[in-house]
């Protein structure tokens, strides 16, 4: 079995940063025109729209590249995924691979996940920039880093398991509790108002 | 602080998730050439103040390379657009022409 290198961590801040569930992740590489069709038969998704994410229950499609998807689904279903995908990919070029340990699921939530996150990404983490359904690959510190939001109060960040601890401990303190910001908070748009 | 739209993916990109590739638009001279096409080529480039074609890559992003017009003396942006060229594109220079009316390729 793969490890989880944030495993039991947990940090409770402006925002709580937890490890998400494990899931299963899969590249899929190839052009929507020759993808789509196998993609939504085996998965009951149709290819997400440029930089946004599809989902039906726990398994999403996340708009990586114009030509890359990332997949993910519940622990356990990816090597299944991946052979059914395969097999009905097989006169089409294309790439599929299981990848579910090349990276590591962060969860965070609260109502101070934009202000969080602002500090450490120069991606727009406005409610425009960045709405329920967007997937922003950007850098979280010095690394690489994907991040979604599954309501307006839980986003996920995906990185390179490598760095997981890394991204935990500069996420934490980013969400220091005396490092209030109160920009995107409720707080935040009283102020504003 | 320099921003390009990446036309693969549609962000509006920071410098710090790009990477530079250079000078865009060079054509590779092949094996038949003489030695100072080659050296051309290799080394030698006019870097104007000004108008600049240059390849960037969203690294931290979509991962993929894109081309950019830009002046380095005021870091102005005319345009962005997709690698899969070998010319700006007609916009890109009309953009330019409408900000450097003296400007000549
Ligand atoms: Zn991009």
């Amino acid at each position: 079995m793969p490890e989880y290198p944030l495993e039991g961590r947990r940090f409770d801040g402006l925002v709580r940063l937890e490890s998400a569930e494990p899931r299963g992740m899969i590249a899929l590489r190839g052009t929507p025109e020759e993808l789509s069709s196998a993609l939504e038969e085996s998965v009951g998704l149709a290819w997400p729209a440029t930089g946004e994410a599809a989902w039906t229950g726990e398994v999403g499609a996340l708009w990586m590249a114009p030509d890359e998807l990332l997949l993910l689904v519940p622990q356990g279903q990816a090597q299944d995924l991946v052979e059914r995908l395969g097999r009905s990919l097989a006169d089409r070029h294309h790439l599929v691979a299981d990848v579910s340990d090349m990276r590591t699921l962060l969860r965070m939530s609260g109502s101070g996940c934009r202000d969080v996150l602002a500090k450490v990404t120069p991606a727009d983490v406005s409610p425009a920039g960045l709405s329920i359904g967007r997937v922003r690959r950007s850098r979280v510190g010095q690394v690489a880093a994907a991040i979604w939001l599954r309501d307006g109060e839980t986003a996920e960040i995906a990185c390179f398991r490598s760095v997981a601890h890394y991204v935990f401990d500069l996420l934490a303190d980013a969400a220091h509790p005396e490092a209030r910001v109160d920009y995107w908070t409720p707080q935040g748009a009283d102020a504003q108002a | 602080m320099l921003t390009l739209r990446c036309p693969c993916c549609g962000v509006l990109a920071d410098e710090t998730e790009l990477a530079p590739g250079g000078t865009a638009h060079l054509r590779r001279e092949g094996p038949e050439a003489s030695d100072e096409a080659f050296e051309a080529y290799m080394f030698l480039r006019d870097n104007p103040r000004g108008v600049h074609f240059e390849r960037w890559r969203h690294a931290f992003g979509c991962g993929k390379w894109f081309h950019a017009a830009r002046c380095t003396v005021t870091n102005e942006v005319f345009g962005t657009y997709p690698a899969q060229t070998a010319a700006p594109p007609e916009e890109v220079l009309e953009a330019i022409r409408r900000r450097r009316p003296e400007w000549e390729r």
